[in-house]
């Protein structure tokens, strides 16, 4: 396998993608995402000098949307979903020490 | 001897935009509703909701970049900026990255040394957060996400200033096109403004730039000027002390005057940024650009020149009306109603002004109309009121923008003009006041202000003065 | 009268012609969904009480003459990644596992008013990351037609329902295939329309740029119908395309005459099973004999679809399932502070796949790699739409197999995600391309599994593929008519679900792993 996943390297990505993964799960993360990027790697074989990368498929272009008011308060409903709410508020810990 | 230092500073400026509604949904912007009452799926970031992009956020992008002397991308994507925060119900931002609206401008502004140029690397168009809230009493904190989705333009500068002097002349210069761009009101307290400071420090004469850091949480000029000259000693304190300058963002705490680094190891700051596949690009044709380019308003640099020639108005007069976007309309308009150039402008120079620093009211929030000043600058003209009366009335259109004409008739404020009455009421002062009438015939002139003063107590200040003062003197003599 | 026969247009003329109601149909769909939901697991939520009722006043408005489209009274069932107002949509997700939403999927909301009735959401393989359904949080789906295999995925509660008789017809979503592939292991018509045909507002993005809705139903009659209905222009959708004509019916005639078929070389190669082969070059056959015109070609690129799709699909998940973070809706973990919240939330509220996805997509993503995975991968698109393009000159269609094999085991696929991801070689390349395609039955293997027939069209060409697809359905049925008795290769969907017992062909199926064999090259 040519590409070799570092413990840094799952240890960062599991910091960017906010997940917390057992020794175990490591393991295997490490594992499946290095066969998966030497299979990526297979791209490597095409010539793509000069090739403009395609993020929409169709020319769709100049979607807008007016500047009008279109939304009320639907707040009581948007929240019914928070596993936590107070004073109309989604409730998180607290986001500084 | 000691090393001379130069520090060498860039700002991202973030400029909330005056639209209606927020940047890719119909929520309104409107300050001031109870916690989540302007928010919608979109903004909330509820699964299955997708963003459409507001017109006038472009369009008003645009108009910025044209009054920076930028070059306007006429291609240009939103790409997504991935970080978790709790203000950011997405845990992304949508943004640009890669090809913003628009790139390589600059504004002039007055230096120590005289005019220079601050480049403008970019400008981006994005969304703004929601706002926490931290329940001390709960240890939480919690979230409001009226803000979040509002439209901001990033306006990102080259490093090219040099001391807080030249920031804060940039920021109010970027403040004046802004607010006569109407695009946005550019209060740095209410947050419409907002600036982040990059700042390092070199040796003076190296060419290199050093290590820079950048701060955040600067609601002031205030706070701007003491950040950066408290940085700026801290930086050097480091090299002096042959310790390093580490890149990283900071918060300034104004209340202490330092600054603290803002993010633990659970914040790699890897953005990861895409193009975000819910948008579509955009694409700026000529005619686009011409549509707006014919929007672009009159900037104070040309409204100076114009009042001098039109309204002949003396120097000071244009420095201070053309000062505030809001108060250089209010003066346009209420010209062209009553047709007083310099009695409009005494107006708004002196007891508007004054009130607003009284009551700490913005200029751009005042609530009475070019129609009421008008008005009540004809009163005084047709002598219908004095002068001491039109100040009264005056504050109380500040206050409640009320129409002078039918207050000072409800009030029975109007001058009186029947002389007859006037003359009595002359004879009975004099009567009352033998004291001040020799005193005033023995030369003291003094005692002729005091016998003013009394006819118009006993005429409850309906009187015009100059009347007063001829009939008093006519009686004496 | 056995209503669950029907085809959803069928039973819409049944029930305006009055020889059967709306709650009729739904009671039948109940029935059937009592005697094989133990057992197939289709659905995640089931809302017997407020089908019934909706079934009674969509009845008082047929009967009133306020609704007299073609879908009128039909019971169908959605995939849970589309959101609907008032019911539980999972994701077939723990992190969703309550969540309700507070708006419905434009394409759920043009199906209610067109008159269908919700029956519940199915099952699916967590955020549609999956090609076999077992990685739902909510237990797996099996096949209908052999219990002991998987449905495909990830719409694979839709297809079993719809094979199983558990509704008329399904709504799915397919990125990679995820519509037509289990549509082909479950012997349906499946169809992925061109990429911004039908709204994805609603839809619970996995990969926004690949993600799009399309019907699961009986025959091509009703794929036809149900399109007609879901496509539409939506402001709500900035990728929505405004199309001129949206009346797939029209293109519901036997006529292929002078219709020129591509068939990918590269299709047909090393690790496609030989059973499927052989169907699926039958069904071309028919085409033939119908005055359609085959042609071999090499379309290139193909092995080089699936590394380009995983990058793009797994770098856009990463960042879409981003807000699944235990603040505004869903599971949250009890932990101390924001951060191991976040974490604890997220690594409990996902499933392996999705937590292997969204690891590769965030470091193909990350800094100093975006440009050798993520760029890299955007220009092969762009490579891969070209040869599309490139094809479609010469072809009004591309014909080919769904999948490599039929359906596999229960178990079998999961423990190797790199060979799961190969079985996606033939569907994958359409999403990347933006293309509309087909998926109908065309046979089965001596297993008595379903075998599905892919057909792929230009952008837009969705009447042309319906058009065909209906060609080859109708002169199979009538060959299989004149043939009566028989169990016909090429027949559809076995209607009542149950495994056949009539295997025909006695040939034994290659290898499974044969298929892999490109793959175990690779890794």
């Amino acid at each position: 396998m040519a590409n070799i996943i570092s413990d840094e390297t799952i240890e960062y990505v599991s910091i960017l993608a906010k997940l917390d993964l057992s020794e175990e799960q490591k393991e295997a993360a490490k594992r499946d995402m290095g066969r998966m990027l030497d299979y990526i790697d297979k791209l490597n074989e095409l010539d793509t000098e000069g090739v403009e990368p395609m993020s929409h498929v169709f020319p769709v272009q100049n979607v807008f949307r007016e500047d009008v008011v279109t939304n009320g308060d639907d707040s009581e409903r948007l929240l019914s979903n928070a596993p936590e709410e107070q004073d109309n508020m989604f409730v998180v810990p607290r986001t500084f020490e | 001897m000691a090393k001379q230092y130069e520090t060498v500073i860039g700002l991202e400026v973030h400029v909330e935009l005056a639209t209606k509604t927020k940047i890719f949904c119909g929520c309104s912007t409107a300050f001031g509703g109870a916690p989540n009452t302007h928010t919608c799926p979109v903004c909330t970031g509820m699964p299955g909701s997708l963003p459409v992009l507001n017109r006038k956020v472009l369009e008003y992008a645009i108009a910025v970049g044209l009054a920076t002397n930028c070059d306007i991308t006429r291609y240009c994507k939103f790409d997504r900026k991935n970080y978790f925060y709790p203000d950011n119900p997405q845990n992304y931002q949508i943004s640009q990255l890669y090809l913003p609206i628009c790139r390589n401008g600059h504004v002039e502004i007055e230096g120590k040394d005289g005019k220079k140029n601050v480049g403008i690397h970019e400008i981006h168009m994005e969304e703004d957060a929601g706002k926490l809230i931290h329940d001390d009493w709960a240890d939480r904190t919690l979230v409001d996400y009226n803000r979040s989705g509002v439209p901001l333009i990033e306006i990102v500068s080259e490093p090219d200033m040099r001391s807080a002097e030249e920031v804060i002349a940039y920021l109010e210069k970027l403040r004046m096109l802004i607010q006569y761009l109407g695009v946005s009101d550019c209060k740095l307290q209410e947050g419409s403004m907002r600036a982040d400071v990059n700042l390092s420090v070199r040796e003076a004469g190296a060419s290199e730039y050093g290590t820079r850091t950048e701060m955040k949480n600067l609601n002031s000029f205030r706070a701007i000027s003491h950040a950066i000259a408290g940085e700026r000693e801290r930086q050097i304190d480091l090299l002096e002390s042959g310790r390093k300058v580490v890149q990283e963002t900071r918060r300034w705490d104004d209340n202490k005057e330092v600054s603290y680094p803002m993010r633990s190891k659970e914040d790699a700051q890897d953005y990861r940024y895409f193009p975000d596949p819910d948008l579509t690009p955009v694409r700026v044709d000529d005619a686009f650009l011409q549509e707006i380019r014919d929007r672009q308003p009159e900037f104070r640099e040309e409204k100076m020149a114009r009042y001098a020639e039109e309204f002949g108005l003396p120097a000071y007069d244009i420095e201070i009306l053309t000062g505030e976007k809001a108060l250089a309309d209010l003066f346009e308009q209420t010209t062209a109603i009553c047709g007083k150039p310099k009695q409009v402008s005494n107006w708004l120079m002196g007891e508007t002004l004054r009130l607003c620093r009284e009551k700490n009211v913005d200029a751009s929030d005042l609530c009475f109309g070019p129609e009421n000043l008008a008005k009540l600058i004809d009163l005084v003209e047709q002598k219908a009121i004095n002068g001491s009366v039109a100040k009264e009335v005056f504050e109380v259109m500040f206050e409640e923008n009320i129409d002078p004409v039918s207050y000072v008739e409800e009030k029975g404020l109007k001058t009186v003009g029947d002389e007859g009455l006037l003359r009595k009421t002359v004879e009975e002062v004099l009567q009352n006041n033998p004291q001040s009438v020799s005193d005033y015939k023995g030369g003291k002139q003094k005692a002729l202000g005091f016998l003013v003063g009394q006819t118009m107590k006993a005429m409850k200040g309906k009187a015009d003065p100059a009347m007063v003062n001829q009939l008093l003197k006519e009686f004496l003599g | 009268m056995d209503l669950l026969s029907m085809t959803a247009v069928e039973l819409s003329q049944a029930i305006r012609e009055g020889r059967t109601t709306a709650p009729e149909a739904l009671a039948a769909v109940f029935a059937q969904i009592e005697a094989k939901e133990e057992t197939l697991h289709c659905y995640i939520t089931i809302e017997k009480e407020k089908a019934m009722q909706r079934a009674q006043e969509v009845q008082a408005k047929i009967e009133a003459g306020e609704l007299i489209g073609p879908l009128a009274g039909v019971p169908v069932a959605i995939k849970d990644n589309l959101c609907t107002e008032g019911t539980l949509t999972t994701c077939g997700s723990r992190i969703l596992e309550n969540f309700v939403p507070t708006f419905s999927a434009e394409a759920v909301e043009l199906l209610k008013n067109a008159g269908a009735v919700i029956i519940g959401k199915t099952n699916m393989d967590e955020f549609a990351m999956g090609s076999t359904t077992e990685t739902s949080y909510f237990g797996v789906t099996r096949n209908p037609a052999d219990p002991a295999r998987v449905p495909g995925g990830s719409s694979g509660g839709s297809a079993a329902a719809v094979a199983a008789g558990e509704c008329f017809f399904a709504l799915g979503s397919d990125t990679g295939g995820s519509i037509r592939q289990p549509a082909g292991y479950c012997g349906v018509v499946g169809m992925k329309p061109t990429y911004g045909t039908v709204s994805r507002y609603g839809l619970v993005a996995y990969g926004s740029s690949l993600d799009q809705i399309g019907p699961l139903t009986k025959d091509v009659a009703d794929c036809a119908a149900v399109l007609s209905v879901i496509a539409s222009h939506d402001e709500k959708d900035s990728t929505s395309m405004k199309r001129e004509d949206t009346d797939f019916t029209s293109a519901l005639v036997r006529d292929v005459k002078g219709l020129k078929i591509g068939i990918p070389r590269d299709y047909f190669s090393e690790g496609l099973d030989s059973q499927v082969k052989e169907a699926v070059l039958k069904a071309a056959k028919v085409l033939e004999a119908n005055g359609a015109v085959l042609e071999e070609f090499d379309l290139s690129l193909v092995d080089y679809a699936i590394p380009t799709y995983y990058t793009i699909a797994a770098a856009e998940a990463s960042s879409n399932l981003e807000r699944f973070d235990g603040i505004k809706y869903g599971y949250r973990a009890d932990a101390e502070g924001l951060h191991q919240m976040y974490k604890k939330t997220r690594s409990q509220g996902f499933g392996e796949e999705v937590k292997r996805r969204i690891m590769l997509g965030s470091f193909v993503l990350s800094s100093g790699y975006y440009d050798a995975y993520y760029l890299k991968a955007l220009k092969v698109k762009a490579m891969i739409k070209k040869a599309f393009d490139d094809a479609f000159v010469r072809y009004d269609l591309i014909l080919g197999p769904v999948s490599p094999t039929t359906a596999p085991r229960l178990g079998e696929s999961l423990s190797d995600p790199l060979k799961m991801y190969l079985g996606d070689i033939y569907t994958i390349s359409v999403n990347l391309a933006g293309l509309p395609a087909i998926s109908l039955p065309c046979g089965r293997d001596d297993q008595g599994l379903p075998i599905g027939l892919q057909l792929i069209g230009d952008c837009f060409s969705e009447k042309t593929l319906i058009r065909a697809a209906y060609t080859c359905e109708q002169a199979v049925k009538s060959a299989g008519e004149a043939d009566a008795g028989q169990n016909t290769p090429g027949e559809s969907a076995v209607k009542d679900g149950e495994n056949p017992q009539t295997v025909k062909d006695e040939t034994v199926a290659d290898s499974k792993t044969g298929v892999m064999t490109s793959a175990g090259k690779e890794a």
